[in-house]
C-alpha cells in the first residue's frame, strides 16, 4: 500500500544509541578482557599450549570442575523446581522467612560458605560425624566440592522459576482436569512444558555459576592435585609460581568449554522457546467465511 | 444427563455469591445462564464442573450424588472465556490431549486417537489447521478448538462460561448459531454462561435469568422476554422505560387494562412499545425531543417528559415520515405496559440496565 520505508522505524526511539551503548558496553567490560587473556597465550607456541591444557593434573581438574558443577546444576534443577513449587504454590506459616532464606547464598561471601560447610561436613563436624558412621566422606572430597557448589547455586534455579510458575494460568490446569488428567499428568504434560525454557536457564545460570565458584570450594575441596583439585584453583597456583602464561592457557580452555557448553544450552532454550510460535507472524486468517458453517455440515 | 442442583451455598469472604440455590436441568436441554457481573452465574456454572465445591448443598448427576466428584471423573466438557488451550502443544495434541490421558487401558490406539481427533476438526472445521499452534489461530479458531478438545472425551455434560464473550460480534453470531446446531446433534445437555441477553435468547432451550445470588426466572427466551416475573428481568432483558405512576396522573389511561395500580406502583414499557406521532393522540402526552439516534435499521428518538428521558425506538421509515428536529414537541402513548409494585422495583433514579 505504501512505498517500503527506507529504514526500519521502530517505535521505541533510540535503537542506535541503545544498540552503540550496550556494544561498546559489553565490549568494555567483557571482550576486551576476554580477548587479552587469549592474546596472552599468544605467547606461547602451540605445542607448549597443548601441553600444559592437557597435562595430567589439569585434565584431571576440567573433570572435577565440569562434572562436580554439572552434578550439582542437575540437583538444583529437581530440588530448586521443588522449592520454587511450593514456595509459589501452598501457603504456609513462615513462608516468606524461608522465602528469604533462599537468598541467602547470594549474600555470603562465599569464603563464609565454604569454611562453614568444611566444619559442618569435617569427620569430627555436627553432620559429618553421622556420615562418617555410614563410611561416608565429604569434607575434602570431591563429594565436598559438590555439596559447596549445590549450596551457592541454590537460588538461581529457584529464583528464575518463580516468576514463571506464578504466571501459570489457573485454567489452563482447570481445562486438563476437566478433561480428565490426574494432577501428574497435569504437571507433567501441561505444566512443565511451560517452564521448560525458565528452567533451562536457571540451570544454565546454576552451572556456569558452579564451574566459577572459587571461594567456598577450596575449603571444602582438600586440593588435592588429579582428585580434588578444581580449574580455577590450578590457575591460581600458577600465578602463585609467577606462571603467568601457563594459568591463562587453562583459563582459554575453561572459557572455550564454557563457551560452547553455554551455547548449547542457549540453542537448546531457544528450540524449547520457539518451537510453538514457528511462523506466527503470519496473520491469523479467520477460517470461516459468511455462512460457511452453514453449508459444511455432513 | 440430567443436572439437579439442591440448594447451594457459596460464599467468598463476606460475598454471597450463591444464595441456596436450586436448578433442575433436563437432558438434552440447552440452557443459558443470564446474569450481570457478579449475580454469580459462573460460580454456579464452576460448581456444576467440579472446580469448586459449594459450602452446602449437593449436585446430581443423572440422579446420581456428585457434589464432592472430582473434576475429572465427572465427564463433564469445559470451555472457557479465554480459551484455556495449551500453547505448547500443536491444535491436534491439544484435542488428543483428552484421550491421551486416560489410564492405558482405557486409552484408544494411536490410530483411533488419530481418527477421533481428525473428526472432531472436521466438525469444528478446523482439520487444515491441525498442526499449527495456539498463538497462530485466530480467536472465534481458538474458541472453536476448545470446544473441540472439551467434545473429544464425549462428555455427558457441556460446560461453557461465556464462550464468545472475547469475540467480536460477527464471529460471536456465527458461533453461537453453530453452538446450537452442534448441541442438537451431539444429544448432550449443555448450559452455557452470559451476560448477553440476545445470546441467551437467541440460542437457550431455557434462559435462567440470575442476580444476587438467586435465580429471578427460568422459562423459554419468549416467556421471560414477554412475561418477565419481576422488574430485574424486565429492565436486564432489554431497553426500559420506567414510569412512576403516582408521579404521573396521566398513565391511569395506560394501566386500566391491567391490574388496578396502587399508588406508587411502578410500569415499565420497552421504547419500541411507545407510539410516537407529531400530531395529538388519544390519551397520550407530551414530550420534546432530546436526541435522535439513528442505528442501523431503528431510529431511537430520546426525549424529555416532566424532567425525566424517556425512549422510543422507530423504525427508520416511520421516523423519515415524521420529521423530528430536536427541540419540537411530539405526542407519546404506550402501546402496552408492565407494571409491578413499587417495593418489588429498585430504587427510583437508578436505571443500572438501561443500554
Amino acid at each position: 500500500m505504501f512505498p517500503a520505508p527506507a529504514k526500519r522505524d521502530g517505535v521505541l526511539p533510540g535503537f542506535r544509541l541503545g544498540l552503540g551503548y550496550t556494544l561498546t558496553y559489553l565490549t568494555l567490560l567483557v571482550l576486551i578482557p576476554l580477548g587479552g587473556m587469549i592474546l596472552m597465550t599468544g605467547k606461547l607456541s602451540w605445542g607448549s599450549f597443548w601441553d600444559i591444557a592437557t597435562a595430567e593434573r589439569a585434565l584431571a581438574s576440567y573433570r572435577v570442575t565440569f562434572g562436580a558443577s554439572l552434578f550439582a546444576a542437575v540437583v538444583n534443577a529437581v530440588f530448586g523446581l521443588i522449592v520454587a513449587w511450593v514456595l509459589v504454590r501452598y501457603p504456609f506459616p513462615g513462608k516468606r522467612f524461608v522465602d528469604a532464606l533462599v537468598d541467602l547464598p547470594f549474600a555470603l561471601p562465599t569464603a563464609v560458605a565454604g569454611i562453614t560447610l568444611a566444619t559442618l561436613y569435617a569427620e569430627n563436624g555436627w553432620v559429618g560425624q553421622f556420615l562418617a558412621k555410614l563410611g561416608i566422606k565429604v569434607a575434602f572430597t570431591p563429594l565436598g566440592i559438590v555439596v559447596a557448589l549445590i549450596f551457592v547455586t541454590l537460588p538461581f534455579v529457584v529464583r528464575t522459576l518463580q516468576p514463571v510458575i506464578e504466571d501459570i494460568e489457573a485454567e489452563v490446569e482447570e481445562a486438563a482436569a476437566s478433561l480428565g488428567a490426574t494432577r501428574w499428568q497435569t504437571f507433567a504434560r501441561v505444566l512443565l512444558p511451560g517452564i521448560f525454557p525458565a528452567w533451562l536457564t536457571g540451570f544454565t545460570l546454576a552451572f556456569s555459576r558452579a564451574i566459577g565458584e572459587f571461594g567456598s570450594v577450596i575449603f571444602i575441596a582438600g586440593n588435592m592435585p588429579l582428585i580434588s583439585e578444581i580449574t580455577p584453583l590450578l590457575i591460581i597456583s600458577k600465578l602463585e609460581q609467577y606462571d603467568l602464561v601457563g594459568a591463562t592457557a587453562l583459563a582459554v580452555v575453561m572459557l572455550v568449554i564454557s563457551f560452547v557448553m553455554l551455547l548449547v544450552i542457549n540453542l537448546l532454550q531457544w528450540w524449547a522457546a520457539n518451537r510453538h510460535a514457528k511462523g506466527s507472524d503470519a496473520e491469523p486468517a479467520e477460517a470461516l467465511a459468511p455462512g460457511a458453517l452453514v453449508e459444511a455440515r455432513p | 444427563m440430567s443436572i439437579e442442583i439442591r440448594n447451594i451455598c457459596k460464599r467468598f469472604g463476606n460475598f454471597v455469591a450463591l444464595d441456596n440455590l436450586s436448578l433442575d436441568i433436563p437432558t438434552g436441554e440447552l440452557v443459558a445462564l443470564l446474569g450481570p457481573s457478579g449475580c454469580g452465574k459462573t460460580t454456579l456454572l464452576r460448581i456444576i464442573a467440579g472446580m469448586e465445591t459449594p459450602d452446602s448443598g449437593s449436585v446430581l448427576f443423572g440422579g446420581q450424588e456428585a457434589t464432592h466428584v472430582h473434576a475429572r471423573d465427572r465427564q463433564v466438557g469445559f470451555v472457557f472465556q479465554h480459551y484455556a488451550l495449551f500453547r505448547h502443544m500443536s491444535v491436534f495434541e491439544n484435542v488428543a490431549f483428552g484421550l491421551r490421558v486416560r489410564p492405558r487401558k482405557d486409552r484408544p490406539s494411536e490410530a483411533e486417537i488419530r481418527e477421533r481427533v481428525m473428526g472432531l476438526l472436521k466438525l469444528v472445521q478446523l482439520d487444515w489447521l491441525a498442526q499449527r499452534y495456539p498463538s497462530q489461530l485466530s480467536g472465534g479458531q481458538r474458541q472453536r478448538i476448545a470446544l473441540a478438545r472439551a467434545l473429544a472425551v464425549e462428555p455427558k455434560v457441556l460446560l461453557l462460561d461465556e464462550p464468545f464473550g472475547a469475540l467480536d460480534t460477527k464471529v460471536r453470531k456465527e458461533l453461537r448459531r453453530w453452538l446450537r446446531r452442534l448441541h442438537d446433534e451431539m444429544h448432550i445437555s449443555s448450559v452455557f454462561v452470559t451476560h448477553d441477553q440476545e445470546e441467551a435468547l437467541e440460542v437457550a432451550d431455557r434462559v435462567v435469568v440470575m442476580n444476587r445470588g438467586h435465580i429471578e426466572q427460568i422459562g423459554s427466551p419468549d416467556e421471560v422476554y414477554s412475561s418477565p416475573a419481576s422488574p430485574f428481568v424486565y429492565q436486564f432483558l432489554g431497553n426500559v422505560n420506567v414510569f412512576h405512576s403516582r408521579l404521573h396522573g396521566a398513565w391511569a389511561e395506560v394501566e386500566r387494562e391491567g391490574e388496578a395500580p396502587a399508588a406508587g406502583s411502578i410500569a415499565f414499557v420497552r421504547p419500541h412499545d411507545i407510539e410516537l406521532d407529531v400530531a395529538p393522540l388519544a390519551g397520550g402526552m407530551t414530550a420534546g425531543v432530546l436526541h435522535v439516534h439513528r442505528i442501523g435499521p431503528l431510529v431511537r428518538v430520546e426525549l424529555e417528559h416532566d424532567g425525566e428521558t424517556i425512549e422510543v425506538e422507530l423504525t427508520r421509515e416511520r421516523a423519515a415520515s415524521l420529521d423530528l428536529p430536536v427541540g419540537k414537541t411530539v405526542w407519546i402513548k404506550p402501546r402496552q405496559a408492565k407494571v409491578f409494585a413499587a417495593e418489588a422495583a429498585p430504587p427510583a433514579g437508578k436505571q443500572p440496565f438501561l443500554f
